[in-house]
């Protein structure tokens, strides 16, 4: 017992040290910052909304701490639906979405009188990808991904798209229903028709991956970014939406050639926030800024200049 | 005359000694099971993980860039939610647990109250983040803070800790009870003086198990609306903050490979915390322990 004891205790101590040696370490730099001058801005900033927009808000959040470093930023990942929740509970500046907002969150916001404004980030291509042996499908036609993907009944197979691909079941993988790329996918490939019934749906994308990867017969959807990781494990399909196959690639997706289904990220910002607090239009102004260099460095894609000069724009009118 | 026939016990020694054998050889098999999940459990983890263990990690926030990626934010956060869930949850529970074994008459009344407490244990903890969102975080105002998401995720583990201190309340043989009257002590003299000091390593032995699930649960603090990324550190219980899983499982949903390692580090940083929890436990336990 005395030896437990003595490991015990050796462990408890180790814990502590290590513990002790985090706090020690903020202290140092919490004093260090009050020192800097008093041009600084203060407060906090609130972002919650979309996981699949959270890693360019936690790039931009985390750049912003060396610019301000005495302003509070904290970047939620409750999903794009839970995000507007709070959105519309007015508990959150800013929500990030990784699609537009709906009619009845528009509407809830308009009863409750917030006011706000939506600002493009980054494109997303959500890419559809088959086992890595698969050798008979290089391209699909959006009309066969609705044959593959909406509910018929019955167990599919490859030969019930085309007859000269092999008789054998297919895999579904999807997204789980609360991401917005589900959303997306469903509105324009499902149409809001249900999604075939055996398809493994999981919130994490890398199961999916893992998925496609282990079975012949899988074919999967999800962001570009997980594929462009993943580019030796998996086979691309080129989607053909009437005007031939188009692969996603970095410069497809951007000149919005691989349609329908490039979609944009979006973050909606609270007109009030930007107007009444002065941390939140500063922020606001640094995504902007930022969003395009940041979203590259993640897996996405950023937009045209443009784009973001519109977003200054509209934040420029908001701060009168 | 003989007590024992010998010559039927010798008979039937082979078959007792064969099944008792068999008995020891199907229950080291059992724990067997367990011990080399855990063993690959943490084969894996540390062979992926130790790579990106050092200071840096415990002192960085977290980042988009793998190898600049820290956990300092969410291990402080961690250590403030125990902060308020621990105390929070063993006084209540171990109050109530006294309350109901010592107090409470034994009537219907609190028949049905102990079933409840019983029953709460097995509500979905999502449940409870949808409590302590209207509760704490809207109706008292305390925002997504460290007392908001403590008091969640005490309510969560309460009933965990009031069945273990019910359970040890009620094993304190009724002997020392008795005798504690007999030399003319009052109820709360025995409670405090005999009662609980015997009870206290079946307590704490509830406490462990309640603490660790508090310290292992996203679901609720996703619901509350705590942050995942943050660049501060809570000064107060009512700061914001983030926690070690939501942390964890960000990194293991990321697409890049390098996330993974960054994930699997993680994982043995709360692995630890959760002993040094447990130790302190242990000791406490070992150091009140008395065999009656």
């Amino acid at each position: 017992m005395r030896r437990f004891k003595g490991l015990a205790m050796t462990v408890v101590m180790g814990g502590v040290i290590a513990v002790a040696a985090g706090c020690g370490s903020d202290d140092a730099k919490t004093s260090g910052s009050e020192g800097k001058g008093s041009s600084q801005l203060q407060g906090e900033v609130i972002t919650d909304g979309s996981s699949t927009v959270f890693p360019i808000m936690e790039a931009v959040a985390e750049e912003y701490m060396s610019a301000q470093p005495d302003v509070k930023v904290s970047v939620g990942s409750s999903g794009t639906g839970g995000g507007f929740k709070k959105f519309i509970a007015g508990e959150t500046d800013l929500s990030n979405a990784s699609r537009p907002v709906k009619e009845e969150e528009s509407a809830m916001l308009d009863d409750k009188g917030i006011k706000y404004t939506e600002l493009k980030l980054a494109f997303d291509g959500i890419s559809i990808v088959v086992n890595k042996d698969n050798d008979f499908i290089d391209s699909l036609t959006v009309e066969e991904l609705q044959k593959l993907w909406i509910d018929n009944g019955k167990v599919k197979k490859w030969s019930d798209i085309r007859p000269e691909w092999p008789k054998e079941e297919i895999k579904f993988y999807s997204p789980g229903t609360d991401s917005g790329t589900y959303d997306y996918f469903n509105e324009v490939i499902l149409e809001e028709k249900p999604m075939v019934e055996n398809a493994t749906l999981s919130e994490d994308d890398n199961v999916l991956v893992q998925g496609v990867e282990g079975d012949k017969n899988a074919i999967g959807f999800f962001g570009f970014a997980y594929y462009a990781e993943n580019k030796d494990k998996l086979k691309i399909i080129s989607i053909d939406n009437g005007k031939g196959a188009v692969e996603p690639t970095h410069e497809t997706i951007k000149s919005g050639e691989y349609a329908p289904l490039s979609r944009p990220l979006y973050t909606y910002v609270a007109n009030k926030s930007v107007a009444e607090k002065e941390q939140v239009a500063d922020y606001t102004q640094f995504v902007i800024e930022n969003a395009g260099e940041l979203s590259e460095e993640v897996g996405y894609i950023s937009l045209p200049e443009e784009e973001y000069q519109k977003d200054l724009d509209k934040l420029k009118e908001l701060k009168k | 005359m003989k007590l024992i026939n010998k010559s039927h016990v010798a008979k039937r020694m082979p078959v007792r000694l064969a099944v008792n054998t068999i008995c020891k050889g199907l229950f080291f098999l059992a724990t067997l099971v367990g011990l080399i999940v855990l063993a690959i459990l943490f084969y894996r983890i540390f062979t992926q993980g130790i790579g990106h263990l050092n200071g840096d990690f415990l002192q960085n926030f977290a980042s988009r860039k793998p190898e600049e990626a820290g956990i300092k934010a969410a291990l402080i956060g961690s250590v403030w939610l125990m902060a308020v869930v621990a105390p929070v949850s063993l006084m209540l529970g171990v109050g109530t647990a006294i309350y109901l074994e010592e107090y409470a008459r034994k009537n219907w009344i609190t028949t049905f109250i102990k079933v409840n407490i019983s029953n709460l244990a097995g509500v979905p903890s999502i449940v409870f983040g949808l409590l302590g969102l209207t509760v704490f975080v809207r109706a008292l105002a305390l925002d997504r803070s460290v007392l908001a998401a403590g008091l969640t995720m005490s309510l969560l583990v309460l009933s965990v800790i009031i069945v273990a201190a019910q359970e040890a309340i009620r094993a304190v043989p009724r002997d020392l009870r008795e005798a504690s009257f007999g030399m003319g002590a009052t109820k709360w003299q025995t409670i405090r003086k005999v009662v609980l000091p015997a009870a206290i390593p079946g307590i704490l032995t509830g406490g462990i198990l309640a603490l660790s699930r508090a310290i292992g649960e996203t679901a609720p603090l996703v619901v509350v609306g705590i942050p995942l990324f943050i660049a501060f550190l809570p000064q107060t219980v009512l700061d914001t903050f983030t926690v070690l899983p939501m942390q964890i499982y960000n990194w293991t949903s990321r697409p890049q490979e390098e996330f993974q390692q960054v994930a699997a580090a993680g994982i043995i940083v709360l692995l630890i915390l959760l002993i040094v929890m447990n130790s302190i436990a242990v000791l406490i336990r070992n150091k009140f322990q008395k065999r009656y």
